[in-house]
């Protein structure tokens, strides 16, 4: 156990961004959906007001004891604020319904939304100001934000955005500049709102989805010019897709940290992220479901191992969302069992 | 062949539709058009879908790579898209998900390789149990994204079981390659973690079946 005096999350996670040691790995929870068990509704009624948000991300953090508060609601948003279809489910994220972009002419036809005119974002705001209102500058507040790179998943689906991206160049680049100035807008209208930080979700620029010769071409240059834009700091988060083999090239889109997949090895993350990104992973939100509270405990003091010393390091899961289905004693075996062996310096068993 | 074979795949991964087909070309039998199938796009496919097992290859070049591969079947070998399913037929959905990339890769990836499959696309596990039964499909293989969908499959079994079933059900998709004890807590009988496992494991249960 170390001397110094407990610190406040934010300070927590401040330090630990600039590559020291605070007095206590850092514990992000990405709980977005678990707000609704807790306070017994179900997840379409939990997302329908600001205030059930702000109640329900109090109540976890109370709960399991984390150093961040999410204000993010759900990707599909984005796309309802486009007018697009959100497909509600009893136990799992809403869901970006069939694709508005059913052409790639209708690119041509785009306008960004009004961010501030927007119901489901304007909601996202409230949840935002109220959750600040309340914990002033005790823990980060986390906004989100999906790239404008990876929205065109959920905007005309992954099948045709490849077919964009690879054969219709010229739309392709004219839909990412509509959709940086809605994703700019949208994420300084959260920092306005209270945020601390923008979560920049870009699984597509992953190495999972697109080799890195493309990524250098599409999904860099758009994170480089967007992020440069986004007036507060920004981690990337590649929702379990792969990053290894371009974590140099996302340090050069000036972003802070990055959210890692469970597929790959946390010591040779850190090697590679040493004092340039701080890392935030990547416990297996998946077979999350069925751990024992021991298992979840192995899970967290095998990833202290691997990336606590020196900092730049978070705990979280590796989607950057914890499915529904994990149960509550896991949770808190990982809360618990990060406040046991995460204080610095590090001595594991 | 084999220098072609390495050609043509890098062509795949390149996304060269032109060279591709030259390539085709270049190998194609017109006594035997299946052949450019079983020793060019099929290997392919397979060592394209495991190069993205190991991390070597992305999403959207098995994507991009099926694709290419599927348009070549159909227009440059039109007269070899041979049934070796005999009575077995096999089918691809989505349960209650709307991304619909896995299942395009895998439904492109075995029309290349020859079997012919029938596309349900996206159906609540009610309406799949229906099609299963009408259709005595015997194969079935399902895309998932989405953890939710992959935990319906549990009922789906269920429901397939009560009416008789015996369809085989291949389950693929992030959730199952994420926790790897999932495919039998849903009750599937087997699994794929890309493309070419797929190809194998559809391959190998119609031999098992005739």
């Amino acid at each position: 156990m170390n001397n110094l005096p407990e610190m406040t999350s934010l300070q927590r996670v401040l330090k630990t961004l600039s590559h020291k040691e605070p007095d206590r790995v850092p514990l992000f929870l990405f709980l977005s959906l678990h707000g609704a068990k807790e306070l017994g509704l179900s997840i379409k009624e939990y997302f329908s007001r600001a205030e059930h948000v702000v109640e329900g991300q109090l109540i976890l953090r109370e709960k399991y004891r984390t150093d961040c508060i999410c204000s993010f609601f759900y990707a599909a948003i984005e796309v309802e604020a486009w007018g697009g279809e959100v497909v509600y489910s009893a136990d799992g994220p809403p869901n970006s319904g069939a694709p508005f972009i059913r052409h790639f002419e209708d690119i041509k036809n785009l306008s960004v939304p009004d961010i501030q005119n927007t119901p489901c974002l304007s909601k996202v705001l409230t949840a935002t100001r109220q959750l600040k209102e309340i914990v002033k500058d005790e823990a980060p507040i986390i906004g989100v934000v999906v790239s404008p790179f990876s929205l065109p998943v959920m905007q005309m689906g992954f099948p045709q955005y490849f077919t964009l991206m690879y054969d219709e160049p010229s739309l392709f680049e004219h839909l990412m500049a509509i959709n940086e100035e809605f994703c700019v807008a949208w994420a300084n209208a959260q920092l306005e709102a209270g945020a601390t930080a923008i979560c920049y979700f870009d699984p597509v620029s992953s190495t999972t989805v697109i080799p890195r010769q493309k990524y250098l071409s599409t999904g860099f240059k758009v994170a480089k010019k967007t992020i440069s834009r986004i007036n507060g700091p920004t981690a990337t988060h590649f929702a379990s897709g792969n990053c290894l083999p371009i974590i140099n090239d996302i340090v050069q889109t000036g972003t802070a940290a990055v959210g890692t997949s469970s597929l790959e090895d946390l010591h040779a993350l850190k090697t590679a992220c040493n004092q340039k990104l701080t890392i935030i992973g990547n416990l297996n939100g998946v077979e999350m479901r069925r751990w024992s509270t021991d298992e979840a405990e192995r899970k967290v003091i095998e990833a202290l191992g691997k990336a606590a010393s020196g900092g730049g390091f978070i705990l979280s899961d590796n989607h950057g969302e914890i499915p529904w289905q994990v149960p509550d004693h896991v949770l808190m075996a990982i809360s618990d069992a990060v406040h046991k062996w995460g204080n610095y310096p590090i001595e594991l068993p | 062949m084999e220098d072609r074979l390495i050609k043509f795949k890098q062509a795949l991964l390149d996304v060269d539709r032109v060279t591709a087909r030259e390539l085709i070309n270049a190998g194609y039998n017109a006594h035997d058009p299946s052949q450019i199938i079983e020793q060019l796009i099929v290997p392919a496919l397979e060592d394209i879908g495991t190069l993205w097992e190991h991390a070597d290859a992305s999403l959207s070049q098995v994507y991009m790579s099926a694709r290419i591969c599927e348009d070549l079947i159909d227009t440059v070998l039109p007269s070899s898209s041979p049934n070796p399913t005999g009575q077995t037929l096999v089918a691809i959905a989505l349960l209650d998900d709307y991304h619909a990339l896995g299942k395009i890769i895998v439904y492109s990836s075995l029309r290349a390789s020859g079997i012919d499959v029938q596309d349900l696309g996206r159906m609540t596990v009610e309406e799949l149990v229906r099609q299963v039964v009408d259709q005595d499909i015997k194969i079935l293989l399902i895309s998932v994204l989405m953890l939710p969908s992959a935990l319906k499959i549990k009922e789906l079994k269920k429901q397939l079981l009560r009416e008789n079933s015996a369809v085989r059900i291949v389950v693929g998709g992030a959730p199952f390659r994420f926790d790897k004890q999932l495919w039998q807590e849903v009750g599937a009988d087997a699994m794929g973690n890309n493309s070419a496992d797929a190809i194998k494991v559809a391959h190998k249960m119609i031999t098992e079946m005739s």
